[in-house]
């Protein structure tokens, strides 16, 4: 249900400002998202000043340095660090995108906000619990599904239809989109959300699979798919310039078609 | 506190309160909420028909409201948000039809588009009804 504000225990309180370092003349702040679940009270916003000319270019480098220079209890999930794992997805300056791939230069000036992924259960700090945003993908159920015996060599599939999974396979499953939606913000346990349906639609298109009505029939009801009311929002933070409400609409698209 | 008892309580992480809007989401926000004025806004119209059918007295009191200031502004307002809804449907029509305008920029500035227009094809409606 649409729910403005945030539970009682949720709402985030000021924190502390951590001190300034010594000797640097190219100061940037960052207020960020802290939550302990060891300690009792809410979340807080701490604020950190960031040497800018010791602490690489990316906001990812800017997260590192801070807990290899100022406070090795802040909590964030990496790996890649290319733009390639999507473990690094967070809000930062009011939108979701990869902290790898986003450049402190392309941010709007002054402090920068960084929050964990929007309207997820916490786990700590920076990490949100994404068990939900999983569950809706498995449900896409993303694997070749066929009916006749399997062939001697592979699913052949001519080049042309390959290239109907372009834009669709490149997904990394970040939850940038999903956790970017007001629509699965306020429906998030029915709707599935634009990187599951993003999903379900590879599927959809892909010529070698052969459970396409049965795909469709599991997205029918008036939720998983059709609370997509094209508020672009998914579209628009993607860091792999990937469009789910395209692939959404033509879900509909398909829904449409086989009734006709 | 147990792990296990705390991940019962974890904080919901903040969403409206730190969301940047694109103008695309402003659009559709604005589409729903013009969508509910509309609805109300027919109610308004309704009073006039009423009042017309009631009696010259009736339908003077009404033209007097209509003509003055806050009923020009409701009246502004009203076909605003008759514009906005009507121009950002038939951006949904195609959205939901030959299926185009799709990428992030398009969507932004068919967005703003709709808004500037909305504005200045009610103000022009004004205009020619000779409200101002």
């Amino acid at each position: 249900m649409v729910q403005l504000t945030l539970p009682q225990n949720s709402k985030v309180k000021k924190g502390k400002t951590w001190p300034k370092p010594q000797g640097a003349t190219n100061l940037r702040a960052f207020r960020i998202y802290r939550f302990t679940p060891e300690e009792e009270g809410n979340p807080r916003w701490d604020t950190y000043w960031v040497d800018m000319d010791r602490a690489g270019t990316m906001i990812l480098d800017v997260l590192i340095y801070i807990k290899n220079n100022i406070d090795p209890t802040l909590a964030f999930r990496r790996s890649c660090r290319e733009g390639v794992c999507g473990s690094c997805a967070m809000n930062i300056a009011g939108r979701n995108t990869i902290a790898c791939t986003k450049g402190f230069e392309e941010l709007p000036s002054g402090e920068v906000v960084i929050a964990p992924l929007p309207h997820q259960p916490v786990v700590k700090d920076l990490i949100p619990d994404l068990t939900n945003f999983y569950a809706q993908h498995a449900y896409v159920q993303p694997f070749l599904k066929t009916s006749t015996p399997t062939p001697e060599k592979e699913w052949r599939q001519s080049a042309e239809d390959r290239t109907k999974l372009d834009g669709l396979y490149e997904c990394i499953l970040c939850a940038s989109c999903s956790t970017s939606c007001p629509s699965y913000w306020w429906n998030g346990d029915k709707y599935l959300g634009p990187a599951a349906l993003l999903q379900a639609y590879r599927w959809l298109i892909d010529s070698r699979d052969e459970a396409t009505g049965e795909r469709l029939d599991d997205l029918e009801d008036p939720f998983k798919l059709y609370r997509c009311h094209t508020i672009m929002n998914c579209t628009q933070v993607c860091p792999k310039g990937l469009n789910p409400a395209e692939a959404i609409a033509k879900i509909k698209h398909m829904m449409v078609e086989r009734v006709a | 506190m147990s792990g296990t008892k705390r991940a019962a309580t974890r904080p919901l992480s903040p969403h409206i309160q730190i969301w940047r809007w694109h103008i695309s989401a402003l659009a559709s926000i604005t589409h729903r909420i013009t969508g509910g004025a509309l609805y109300f806004g027919t109610f308004l119209i309704a009073a006039w028909l009423v009042a017309l059918a009631i009696s010259p007295e009736a339908y003077a009191m009404m033209e007097g409201f209509i003509t003055s200031i806050p009923g020009k502004i409701v009246l502004f307002l009203w076909a605003v948000a008759v514009l906005f809804h009507l121009y950002n449907g038939i951006r949904h029509l195609i959205w939901d039809g030959p299926g185009i305008g799709f990428s992030p920029k398009v969507a932004s500035q068919v967005s703003t588009l709709i808004y500037v227009l909305a504005i200045l094809s009610a103000a022009a409606l004004m205009f020619a009804a000779g409200a101002f």
